[in-house]
């Protein structure tokens, strides 16, 4: 057995540092994508929803870690050289719009009604109607679900590792090997991730007690 | 003279208008034009289609036959023509539906400022005009649900007036409301109606039907049963189905 010293939780935190920006970068690019998802699927344009509805559905369908090996595999068979890096953003990117597209959905569609006629009756058109009165609503009523998915997001970064990318689990795997010590690692590992995951929770938590009482 | 020519001209017009939910039909060849600066009561029976009629004339619904006119604009289904009676046309809904996330003033100021392209400054006098109006500006920076039902409504009315509309539809506005703040409401209607503002209220608040009604409509079924100035109608109803729904109505007050 070897001991844990400084460089070995260096390297943990390389490690760590991938993991947060994959987490950052499929959130973004998920919640822009998301967006336009929940738009589309909640829009009055027939094909818009059923093209949408597909997309959800295979995202929702398939194990991420098959998205991750797809995409991965895929964008090489199409002689594009890129590195791992770009490949598993695009596949987060993919995955977490499909999650997201379908919780705002749902958010948008749990609007009353009545908010809809009010902002039609006003004259309002569709951008503001979307952007003035029913999305900022929708997002509140979509906040726990959406950070609930974030937590999970962080987590499931550590199937990137399946493609040879060197984040947190990864990392913990490799000094594990090293040193002999899989349950001091992972135990550390573990830490690591429940430190970034609860703050996250809690904090949505909070945000959501708060918006509560400001629409009170 | 030219000017009483034109306020011969309805503003509102509906022509032998149709409409089905389904099989279901909820409009029966409606006929009706609305003169400007006339007040009228929609009465009837619930599910007899009156709700439905008043909101085919802001295009919150759209009909399978007829012809709607509102102030020369021909509803035909396209943008442009909704738009331009939207514009006209302002409504007031039984459940208030006030935009929960913004203060009483941004309720009043995003559709001035969204539709019509008033300035932030300017949309924000005319909210203050309208809730001065409604005897509600105290509470301008407070949101919609630190509110009481009634000033909730008054709200809504503010806000359907920051568009200047030529004509305001009133959907069961008392309906949703304890009884103690009924008045305060029903007060704040006859206020507008007194300034010249024409109104189509469905209401079955028969006290206010009397007192600003130019004309009361009973509808059952989907069709206009009755139409008559306020005394005539109460005093001596013509149909049967009318004498019934009076009856019931008159009975609670």
């Amino acid at each position: 057995m070897g001991p844990i010293g400084e460089d070995q939780f260096f390297f943990l935190m390389q490690g760590l540092k991938w993991t947060v920006l994959l987490a950052i970068v499929g959130f973004i690019g998920g919640g822009i994508f998301g967006i336009l998802i929940a738009l589309l699927r909640t829009s009055k344009n027939k094909v818009a929803r059923t093209i949408t509805a597909g997309y959800i559905g295979v995202f929702q369908g398939t194990p991420l870690l098959m998205q991750l090996f797809v995409v991965y595999y895929g964008v090489a068979l199409l002689g594009i050289d890129v590195n791992a890096w770009i490949a598993v953003a695009v596949a987060f990117t993919l995955h977490a719009s499909a999650f997201l597209g379908e919780i705002w959905r749902g958010s948008i569609e749990a609007v009353p009604k009545g908010q809809t006629e009010a902002a039609n009756a006003l004259g309002l058109h569709y951008v503001s109607r979307m952007k003035d009165v029913i999305l900022p609503q929708a997002l509140k009523i979509s906040l726990p679900a959406t950070i609930g998915f974030l937590v999970q997001l962080t987590k499931g970064t550590s199937l990137a590792a399946i493609v040879g990318f060197i984040e947190l689990t990864r990392a913990g795997q490799i000094i594990s090997n090293q040193t002999y010590r899989p349950l001091l690692v992972f135990g550390i590992v573990g830490a690591i991730y429940f430190i970034i995951c609860w703050p996250l929770s809690h904090a949505g938590s909070r945000l959501e007690k708060r918006m509560a009482k400001a629409a009170r | 003279m030219l000017n009483s020519a034109k306020d011969q001209s309805p503003l509102i017009s509906l022509e032998d208008v149709q409409k089905w939910y389904g099989t279901f039909h909820a409009l029966k060849s409606i006929s009706l034009s609305v003169r400007k600066g006339e007040k009228i009561v929609l009465c009837g029976p619930s599910g007899s289609g009156k709700s439905t009629l008043i909101r085919c004339i802001n295009a919150l619904e759209t009909i399978e036959e007829g012809k709607i006119v509102v102030e020369g604009h021909v509803l035909d289904g396209s943008t442009k023509s909704i738009d331009a009676v939207r514009r006209e046309v302002g409504m007031v809904f039984q459940s208030f539906n006030l935009f929960p996330h913004i203060t009483v003033l941004q309720n009043c100021t995003l559709a001035p400022m969204r539709v019509r392209g008033v300035s932030h400054a300017d949309a924000e006098r005319l909210a203050r005009k309208y809730l001065e109006r409604v005897r509600i500006l105290d509470q301008a920076d407070k949101y919609p649900a630190q509110l009481s039902g009634g000033q909730q409504q008054r709200v809504a009315i503010a806000r359907a007036l920051c568009m200047e509309p030529k004509v305001m539809l009133f959907d069961e506005p008392t309906s949703a409301l304890d009884p103690e703040m009924v008045k305060e409401v029903l007060d704040t209607m006859i206020g507008l109606a007194r300034d010249g503002m024409t109104m189509i209220c469905v209401t079955h608040e028969m006290g206010f039907a009397r007192q600003v009604a130019d004309r009361v409509i009973f509808m059952d079924s989907g069709e206009i049963v009755e139409e008559a100035e306020p005394e005539v109608f109460f005093k001596s109803p013509e149909h049967q189905r009318t004498k019934t729904f009076l009856g019931e109505i008159l009975a609670h007050h």
